[in-house]
């Protein structure tokens, strides 16, 4: 019953949220600290016994799916404590209150039930809805201040990611043949076992219309258009959501296909389709963050490149490099929601998004600018914070599975980024202020307590992992079926 | 089944597949928004069609389950939820600023057809013992192409929502061919996902119109990389 609990506490909260609209920020955030308890009680059982089935099959969770678990539940808590005071502060910005203010709780609810569905549900179709569920339930977020910009970046984001989820659906039938004609149920751990008895057609097929169609979800090149117009207008703590947890949601899709992949007999390169998806991605978002002018969509960016981070070291192949996937996985979620919290405080306390004429923010607002600052350092891979030990593991892999081109390329991209994050973000917190800059707002409280928090995991992670969390990964990796 | 009786089936099936692939066409050149959403319910009827046909010939309890909330919720629902959450007033319209004419439309559409057509053989190749799948797996790919082709070209929001859910039902249209039996669970899970689908997106459609006065979705170009 605990894994049908942890969507079952939402969806109450959802709707309660629709009878006291007063209450709704507070009951959001018990909702999620209490779905973050489910989750690490999960966790801890899948641990300590493997998977865990519940509901006549109905729900199945692994150590890939709880790490995943642990992920949205963990930013879902963030992201709600971060929304009380933010929303309050973008109202009085905007001298008025955003006409979905009623919705915004509901929404955020059932826009974490989808997600949260995602690792838990067994079957390979209804898990389909729930990641098409996550688009619906996010386009009124990602509109939520109903001005013209924000309903375009809404209509885009809907339309392009429906349209990878069409592409992914007939993948994942096509997927379901197979695993049907092999006499093994619709599940990851039935596509794995039907993998090597699949036609190389149908298995080659499935996949490449899934990768083809989930990637639209998780931003990868070229399918990523949509995901810097939805993080330029969509709340800061939407944008936590959709780039922390969302695409994650999307790409957890497609590296539970690699273990299939890599069995089937008929498909020799299984790699190459993750190197080569992965790799373009890495190296388009790292020439695009050059030349950014909007520091939100900087940081959507900086999601097209993780997410061919986690790709390419996928397609690298070994154990060690998919340490390196699932660390990465991790890595990005903790560091991306924390990002965006600090660019919604630093809209406050600048009054723009854009780089171009905003300087000084260490200055004006030292917080904000220092939190701007350790995110930018944080998401490009410096150390000692969790995504430099991430993308230090995956490249030392990669070296060592003799793999030089893929990760020489991957390494140049890497710094190519880093150079652009870091120069990019200096360039809005250092300097003297811009003379026509807004007067500093004060910073909501609730905002400046998640900021903290989100930050805590990013700095502890870079130094120390907790064994059990160590045992998770490590769980988590394997499942890849990487070689030894 | 005798051999007669499934040649009967097929050629069934094989009629309401081109009246599915023309609905589709149809739907990528057709002006008016009302036409445009009729279009559309025969599209959905026809899938429905093919999946009765299906159902009767392969004994499929399943797919008799797909046909029922096929229409029910594409043919019945659909229309009705897009209808309330856009308002009447966008169907009168006439949408008179395609991306590109009518003729190289239909010109990329045939094309289109029979890229979908030459991509579904390697499929066909492996899937020998169904014996529907050489009908609806190239139709189906052919919908899920006219559908992504329709969202590109139109610039009003309905017809690309109209694209949107061509291509789910060119999915359905291919798989049901192949997968006989998901789960009553997926069924029923696809069925109420679709209408809140339309529900989301036509009241994302309704507060378009309302804020910049014009449903033409393709005109809402303001966001890109300013210099």
């Amino acid at each position: 019953m605990l894994l049908a609990l942890i969507l079952i506490v939402p969806i109450i909260a959802a709707l309660l949220t629709l009878v006291n609209r007063r209450a709704a920020p507070w009951l959001t955030l018990a909702t999620a600290l209490a779905v973050l308890g489910l989750a690490i009680a999960a966790a801890l059982q899948v641990m300590a016994n493997g998977p865990l089935v519940e509901v006549h099959g109905g729900f199945t969770l692994d150590a890939l799916g709880a790490l995943y678990l642990l992920l949205v539940a963990f930013v879902g808590v963030t992201a709600s404590l971060y929304s009380i005071g933010y929303i309050e502060a973008r109202h009085r910005e905007a001298g008025r209150i955003a006409p979905r203010y009623r919705q915004y709780y509901t929404l955020f609810n059932l826009f974490l039930v989808s997600m949260l569905a995602v690792p838990l549900l067994t079957s390979l179709a209804v898990m389909w809805i729930a990641i098409e569920l996550t688009t619906i339930f996010s386009a009124f977020l990602v509109a939520y201040e109903d001005r013209a910009e924000a309903l375009e970046a809404a209509w885009k984001y809907v339309v392009l990611t429906t349209m990878g989820a069409m592409i992914a659906l007939l993948g994942i039938l096509v997927l379901y043949y197979g695993v049907h004609r092999a006499g093994q149920p619709p599940s990851w751990a039935g596509l794995v076992a039907a993998a090597p008895h699949m036609p190389p057609a149908v298995m080659l097929t499935g996949f490449v219309l899934a990768l083809v169609g989930f990637g639209a979800k998780a931003g990868l090149v070229p399918m990523h258009t949509w995901l810097p117009d939805a993080h330029s207008q969509a709340p800061a703590s939407i944008c936590a959501l959709l780039s922390g947890v969302e695409t994650s949601a999307a790409l957890y899709m497609i590296l539970r296909l690699y273990p299939a992949l890599i069995r089937n007999p008929g498909i020799p390169d299984a790699n190459v389709w993750f190197l080569v998806a992965g790799l373009t991605s890495v190296g388009v978002a790292a020439f695009l963050i050059l030349q950014v002018t909007d520091f939100k969509r900087l940081f959507a960016y900086s999601t097209v490149e993780h997410m061919g981070i986690i790709l390419t070291a996928v397609g690298l192949g070994t154990r060690a490099a998919h340490l390196g996937t699932v660390y990465q996985l991790f890595a990005h979620s903790l560091t991306k929601s924390f990002c965006f919290y600090a660019a919604g405080l630093a809209t406050i306390a600048l009054g723009t998004q854009r780089i171009r004429g905003s300087s000084g923010l260490l200055g004006s607002s030292p917080l904000v600018g220092w939190a701007l600052l350790l995110g930018a350092l944080a998401i490009a891979g410096a150390p000692p914070f969790v995504v430099f030990i991430s993308e230090f593991q995956i490249l030392r892999a990669g070296f060592g599975a003799g793999e030089y081109l893929a990760t020489g390329l991957l390494t140049v991209f890497i710094v190519i980024a880093f150079i652009a994050i870091v120069y990019q973000i200096g360039s809005i917190v250092f300097r003297e202020p811009a003379p026509a800059q807004t007067p500093a707002q004060a910073l909501p409280v609730s905002s400046v307590l998640a900021l903290v928090l989100a930050f805590l995991p990013l700095l502890i992670f870079g130094f120390y992992l907790p064994p059990p969390l160590r045992g998770l990964v490590h769980q988590a990796a394997a499942l890849l079926g990487g070689a030894p | 089944m005798s051999g007669h009786a499934l040649e009967l089936a097929q050629a069934f099936d094989g009629f309401f597949a081109a009246l599915f692939v023309l609905a589709g066409l149809g739907v990528i050149v057709a002006r008016q928004m009302r036409g445009t959403l009729y279009l559309f319910m025969l599209h959905a009827l026809m899938l429905s069609a093919s999946a009765i046909v299906l159902a009767i010939a392969l004994h499929s309890a399943h797919l008799g389950w797909v046909a029922l909330i096929t229409f029910s919720t594409k043919v019945v629902a659909v229309p009705l939820v897009l209808i309330w959450a856009t308002g009447s007033k966008v169907y009168g319209r006439r949408e008179v600023d395609h991306v590109l004419s009518i003729p190289l439309s239909l010109l990329i559409a045939v094309g289109l057809a029979f890229a979908a057509w030459i991509m579904s053989q390697p499929l066909l190749q492996v899937i020998t013992a169904q014996p529907f799948a050489a009908i609806n797996l190239p139709t189906g790919l052919i919908a899920m192409f006219f559908g992504a082709f329709t969202v590109t070209v139109r610039r009003e929001g309905v017809a690309q929502l109209m694209g949107l859910l061509i291509m789910e039902s060119g999915a359905f249209f291919a798989s049901i061919a192949i997968v006989h039996d998901l789960t009553i669970i997926a069924e029923i899970a696809a069925a109420v996902d679709v209408p809140i689908a339309v529900l989301v997106i036509g009241l994302l459609l309704r507060s378009i119109g309302a804020v910049t006065g014009s449903t033409r979705v393709g005109h809402m170009v303001t966001l890109r990389e300013r210099r």
